[in-house]
């Protein structure tokens, strides 16, 4: 089913938080979206994920950002309307947006349900759209997207622990399926234990692997074995329980976000071993050449997932139950979540909660 | 067949860690049921002959007789060697044993195996040093002996036993045959240049990264590159961004990985083959935008060898080398070190090793 409103030409009015400078203090915004086109899905948002990346591009690190932003990529809402040219869905639908708002669909990438490795692609937030429009991401009331870029979500999982699987979720999903990281029995290392980090335990455990975490935190361990099943934790500054490592995973997903040495993880691999990157350090990493000659290893990198992907894995998740583990709280409190995401003081994402905006 | 006593065999050794080779007497086992010995008639000059006789890897054992690109013919094999016939023209490479009972070997990855022994400058399973092929004679177990094709000049083919192998292994394994691909090439020397002849072989468009211009003539003329850029020229690498499918990267030196990652297409890889003693430096964003990887490859397995000799074989596959007498192997590691060499050093042991 499918109806444009009546009032299709009208912008509609939003409510947010926005920052308005590098000092990333967020405040309440009113802005307004673009009416909804043909094939455009508008939603209700409930919950609105925090992303380590909201943080660096509210404070400016990555030197890319522009103000008034409204930040915000993991977005769960209800469909309150739909384009005349929607097809896949309806009102009342429970619904998110990931990280991505358009993409050309017209290159290798796009054919291949690869859209983020489009050269066109537009983000979610932070990020212009080819009319000119900048984007405006899910710290908001409402979200309006193209339906290409709104999936479902299973009705069975709780919405703000879902709402994180749209871009940690993939993240950790997509290099996992690609670089055949699903290997019953295998040996999976997972370094840094966040919000990344959590989902690659989970995921790891649902391929049944054996899973390793390796922190810098050992007050970690305890949750890590017995809320997310890790098999086993390793302190990465014991160097004596790092020897004992070597030669003995098959894969590894690397989260950390701070410069570090890849040799050490390296290390731990057996021969023909893999690493991917999801995290993105600022600096420079160091690599061994003969660490990675000497063994056959590789390290790669991956970047969220396709829209194609993430409905498979927002499927998987429903079918096995798996969602985040998360800290919802009204999003009036985003600048205290902020401060305390830095302070990584978080079991293991926020979540705000927009249905507690009073209209 | 038949097995004869431990044989006085000579060869040139380097004594210590100035790395100067001269003539040096020793013994090799009696063939054993198993081994091959071969007389050898060639032997390349690999640039890893260079680093461990003057031990820049640390782990040098003197004295070190190098040589694991080794030519020659069989002269005797042991009672339950059926494969192989005096006269036979063989080679032996990088690898004389392994233990043939772990996952690596079992995958025909034996260079992966923690028992492997190295042609030289190793520890064999007797627990005597292993002399490689700067000399005489050699003897190795059948496992671990080659087939070289018959139609191929044995000089020009005995680099083929690691330069050749340490990137066909690779570029088989990570997919680099695809047929009108864009190959990447960085570093034109002894690795390289099999590179490029392999990768012309599978059909695919080769762009040669080098610092050296006066390497282009060649590179288009001989080896038949299809671009050649000067990796110092940043408007052309900056031009050549996103176009690239993958990558062998042969520099022994270090270098800015980021700069050939920013020349692959998306699910792009690059695949380390040089051994810079340094770490390199990685931006993760290089891999991350892109979906590419960084990867590294050691020679080959026994198995893969022979199917890259056979390959060769086939196609006429040879390496361009320069043949040397045994005398002049210190002015030639000179000549090494200065990348002054098209494109590897190749001792005709048959004809001119002397005890002078």
């Amino acid at each position: 089913m499918s109806r444009m409103g009546s009032d299709a030409h009208v912008p509609i009015e939003v409510f947010g938080y926005a920052a308005k400078d590098t000092t990333g203090h967020m405040s309440p915004f009113k802005f307004t979206r673009k009416p909804a086109g043909a094939e455009d899905v508008t939603l209700k948002v409930h919950y609105c994920g925090i992303c380590h990346s909201d943080l660096h591009q509210l404070r400016g690190d990555w030197g890319n950002s522009k103000y008034p932003m409204v930040p915000g990529h993991e977005i769960v809402g209800t469909v309150t309307s739909v384009g005349s040219a929607v097809s896949k869905f309806k009102v009342g639908d429970t619904v998110g947006v990931g990280c991505m708002v358009y993409s050309c669909h017209n290159c290798d990438s796009c054919d291949k349900g690869l859209e983020q490795y489009c050269d066109k692609m537009v983000w979610t937030y932070n990020d212009v759209l080819p009319d000119g429009t900048a984007t405006q991401g899910g710290y908001s009331t409402i979200m309006v997207a193209n339906e290409k870029f709104v999936v479902h979500i299973p009705e069975n999982l709780p919405k703000d622990a879902a709402a994180p699987l749209l871009c940690a979720g993939i993240t950790i999903w997509s290099p996992m399926l690609y670089f055949g990281m699903n290997v019953k029995g295998a040996k999976f290392g997972v370094v840094g234990l966040g919000g990344l980090g959590h989902m690659a335990v989970k995921f790891g455990k649902a391929f049944g692997m054996h899973v390793t975490v390796f922190s810098t935190s050992p007050s970690k361990e305890k949750e890590a074995r017995e809320l997310l099943g890790a098999d086993d934790f390793v302190v990465s500054r014991d160097e004596e329980a790092m020897n004992a490592k070597a030669k003995s995973l098959d894969f590894i997903i690397n989260t950390i976000s701070v410069q570090h040495s890849l040799n050490p993880y390296l290390s731990t691999l057996k021969s023909n071993g893999k690493m991917c990157l999801v995290g993105i350090p600022e600096k420079e990493l160091s690599v061994l050449p003969v660490q990675l000659v000497a063994g056959r290893k590789m390290v790669a990198g991956s970047l969220i997932g396709g829209m194609k992907e993430t409905e498979e894995m927002l499927e998987f998740c429903g079918k096995n139950n798996i969602t985040c583990l998360v800290e919802t709280l009204p999003v009036a409190e985003c600048n205290t979540a902020m401060e305390r995401l830095a302070n990584n003081d978080v079991k293991y994402r926020f979540v705000l909660d927009l249905d507690s905006v009073q209209q | 067949m038949g097995e004869s006593g431990v044989v006085e065999t000579l060869g040139w050794a380097a004594q210590d860690k100035s790395g100067h080779l001269a003539p040096f007497k020793f013994t090799r086992r009696a063939t054993g049921p198993h081994d091959v010995k071969m007389k050898v008639t060639y032997c390349g000059i690999c640039h890893s002959d260079l680093h461990q006789i003057r031990n820049d890897w640390r782990g040098s054992v003197f004295p070190m007789v190098p040589g694991h690109e080794v030519v020659g013919v069989v002269k005797e094999v042991g009672s339950e060697v059926d494969d192989f016939k005096v006269g036979q023209l063989i080679g032996v490479g990088c690898m004389v044993h392994s233990c043939h009972s772990c996952e690596s070997c079992d995958n025909g990855l034996e260079q992966f195996c923690p028992k492997v022994v190295w042609t030289y400058n190793s520890v064999d399973t007797d627990g005597t040093p292993t002399y490689g092929g700067y000399s005489g004679e050699l003897v190795c177990n059948r496992k671990f002996v080659l087939r070289m094709p018959e139609n191929l000049p044995p000089d020009a083919a005995a680099p083929l036993l690691c330069a050749g192998i340490t990137v066909y292994s690779p570029m088989k394994h990570f997919g680099m045959t695809e047929k009108g691909k864009s190959f990447g090439l960085v570093g034109l020397g002894g690795l390289g240049h099999m590179a490029v002849k392999f990768a012309k072989a599978f059909g695919l468009k080769v762009t040669i990264f080098s610092t050296s211009p006066a390497k282009e003539k060649e590179a288009r003329g001989i080896l038949g590159a299809d671009e050649f850029i000067l990796s110092t020229d940043k408007e052309k690498m900056k031009a050549a961004e996103k176009t690239i499918d993958y990558i062998i990267d042969t520099v022994s030196a270090v270098h800015t990985l980021d700069d050939y990652l920013a020349l692959l297409k998306t699910n792009g890889k690059i695949i380390l083959v040089g051994v810079p003693e340094s770490p390199l430096q990685l931006s993760p964003t290089s891999v991350i935008f892109g979906r590419r990887f960084v990867g590294g490859s050691l020679i080959g397995g026994v198995a893969e060898t022979q199917e890259m000799l056979d390959f060769c074989g086939k196609n006429n596959i040879t390496c361009m080398i320069e043949k040397i007498p045994m005398s002049y192997v210190n002015t030639a590691m000179e000549r090494l070190q200065k990348n002054d060499v098209k494109y590897r050093f190749v001792i005709d042991i048959e004809n001119t090793l002397t005890s002078e």
